[in-house]
């Protein structure tokens, strides 16, 4: 049944635009840097100011300027269709009487999407790598803390940010995968978990609740970025995976508890 | 090749099938609870199993929430199931799979074919072998006449062929019961009939099938027993053939001897208003064949003899009564 399911999420044409989006975001942005002649002096961990003596720093910079708004939108949209989607069509009821078994589904729609995080992030970081790389020099990759590292590090570093920033994003899934089995409305579910999604983006920016931040579930998301520090510096990042771990828990087992008990009308 | 995989299908089937039950699906005191209003209010459903059972009932009466708690859909706020022997919902993974159901209309991807939409909720649960899918789609396609139509999208399906296809859907694997929800609803003259002959195929393959339905006349041509439902309660539910012998027959006679007649008939015990050359009377127990014979017996000229039974659409609305507006 993962099987199938995986094969009818990647075939659907939905899904497929999502991806090319997804993918030209990055290579617009290479594209505009090339013709532009570059950012004049940018702060901070973007990335975006090396790409032009370095083109795998794309692949970063496609990271960070997606993270934020376009890969949780794909997200949303895919997790919040998993259970509303199939309610929406009333095939719902078709596949828990077949019987596909509640819990069954609902852990083969969770593996859907953690595939999908990872297909997305990977789309993102390939995009950017590879514009980068066709239109500016690629070389030693210069490291936050100033050092270079070789150039198959740095790469094998690049990976490793792109798995953490898919790892960053299933606490968004869950949250959306829990939004998906309170309604039969699709656009419901998408919108409600991209409004959790910029609620904790401003609460984030409020200085006086800085109490609660640690708990945003935003909060570390570009903590990724340690990983390219000479000496890899893991608190940041290990903070943000057990948040992760902490959303994932919860509102998976609230999915859980409501899509198991719900009466099926749709 | 083909009867090869036949018999190993349905072989799994049987011996994966729950113990055989004299009820193909039984309630106790089924009640389901909106709010404060009761939609199902204690039903007490029994369904023997072989038997080809209409479900009748007007808009809002219940039917379909029935149907939706018999498959684990919604949860009962009181009472028991069973269906095939085995209690509903903590035993739906092992009686599921011998169900065949189509509720409230199909339901499936636009975007996909119709043989696709068939292929993935085949591949959504058990006893859907892979090695035998391409195959049994064919089949079931095929019974309900859908072959020519497998590659198009299910988006530009007019409504009777979505509805043939939630049947192949429903028919996809060997079944022992299947559930059907108004399975002619948008269905051309042709297609109806050919439902009523499916039907009546699977019955007489020990199929029980479940039907409702609002076309009285469907479901009197197929079907064996009856239960009428109105208000959330059961207002009746027994065998067709008992169901209207409860309501009068009605003989009418033509004659030129209607005095002559009326006499004879009156003295059987059978009131009769009379015209100028015809009488008609409710029947209350008496034989038509000994009304008759007693008639020519004292030398009534009997021109025309008619025993009308009354529809299933009069007993339907004998029962639900005549308004139109849906009750709630």
């Amino acid at each position: 049944m993962l099987r199938a399911e995986l094969l009818h999420l990647f075939r659907r044409r939905r899904v497929l635009a999502l991806l090319v989006v997804l993918a030209l975001v990055p290579i617009a942005i290479v594209v505009a840097l090339k013709f532009s002649g570059g950012p004049d002096g940018g702060e901070g961990p973007t990335f975006l100011n090396q790409v032009t003596n370095n083109g795998v720093f794309a692949s970063l910079a496609a990271l960070t300027i997606s993270l934020p708004i376009f890969l949780p939108l794909a997200i949303s949209i895919v997790a919040g269709d998993a259970i509303a989607g199939e309610a929406g069509l009333g095939t719902l009821r078709y596949l828990l009487v077949r019987p596909a078994g509640r819990s069954r589904l609902l852990a083969v729609k969770a593996v859907t999407i953690v595939a999908f995080c990872f297909a997305a992030t990977l789309v993102v970081a390939v995009a950017g790598l590879a514009s980068g790389s066709i239109l500016f020099p690629v070389g030693r990759v210069t490291t936050l803390s100033g050092d270079t590292l070789s150039l198959w590090t740095g790469m094998v570093r690049i990976a490793a940010a792109a798995g953490l920033v898919a790892l960053t994003l299933l606490g968004l899934s869950a949250i959306a995968l829990f939004a998906s089995t309170l309604t039969n409305v699709p656009v419901g579910a998408m919108g409600a978990t991209l409004g959790i999604l910029i609620l904790s983006g401003v609460l984030d920016a409020i200085p006086q609740l800085s109490g609660l931040h640690p708990w945003l579930f935003t909060h570390g998301w570009l903590s990724f970025a340690d990983l390219l520090r000479t000496h890899i510096t893991w608190t940041a990042i290990e903070k943000n995976l057990a948040l992760q771990a902490g959303y994932i828990a919860i509102f998976a087992s609230a999915a859980w508890a409501r899509f198991t008990t719900s009466d099926i009308l749709a | 090749m083909s009867t090869a995989i036949d018999t190993t299908t349905t072989a799994t089937a049987r011996t994966t099938s729950p113990a055989s039950s004299p009820w193909a699906i039984r309630t106790r005191g089924l009640t389901k609870r909106f709010g404060t209003t009761a939609v199902v209010d204690g039903l007490d459903l029994e369904v023997p199993t072989g038997s080809v059972f209409g479900f009748l009932g007007p808009n809002g009466s219940g039917k379909t929430t029935t149907i939706r708690m018999l498959l684990g859909l919604i949860s009962a706020s009181d009472g028991e199931i069973e269906v095939l022997g085995k209690p509903i919902p903590s035993a739906s993974a092992s009686v599921l799979p011998a169900v065949g159901a189509l509720v409230e209309g199909p339901a499936c991807y636009p975007w996909l074919t119709g043989r696709q939409n068939l292929e993935r909720i085949d591949a959504a649960g058990p006893l859907g072998e892979r090695r035998t899918r391409s195959h049994r789609i064919d089949i079931a396609l095929e019974r309900v006449g859908l072959t020519g139509a497998a590659s198009k999208k299910f988006g530009a399906y007019s409504l009777g062929m979505r509805q043939r296809l939630g049947l192949a859907n429903a028919l996809l694997r060997p079944r022992q019961l299947l559930i059907l929800d108004e399975p002619t609803n948008g269905m051309d003259p042709q297609g109806t009939r050919e439902i009523r002959n499916l039907v009546r195929e699977l019955a007489a393959d020990g199929t029980t099938v479940f039907l409702s339905s609002h076309l009285l006349a469907e479901i009197e041509q197929v079907c064996t027993h009856v239960a009428v439902m109105n208000l959330g309660q059961l207002l009746a539910q027994s065998s067709l053939a008992v169901l209207q012998a409860s309501t009068t027959s009605r003989l009418r006679i033509d004659t030129e001897d209607v005095g002559l007649a009326a006499k004879v008939l009156a003295e059987c015990g059978l009131e009769t208003s009379t015209t100028q050359q015809s009488l008609v009377g409710d029947l209350h127990g008496q034989t038509p064949h000994e009304l008759c014979r007693r008639l020519v017996d004292a030398g009534v000229r009997v021109s025309g003899f008619i025993v009308e039974r009354p529809s299933l659409e009069d007993t339907f609305v004998a029962l639900t009564g005549e308004g139109f507006d849906v009750a709630r």
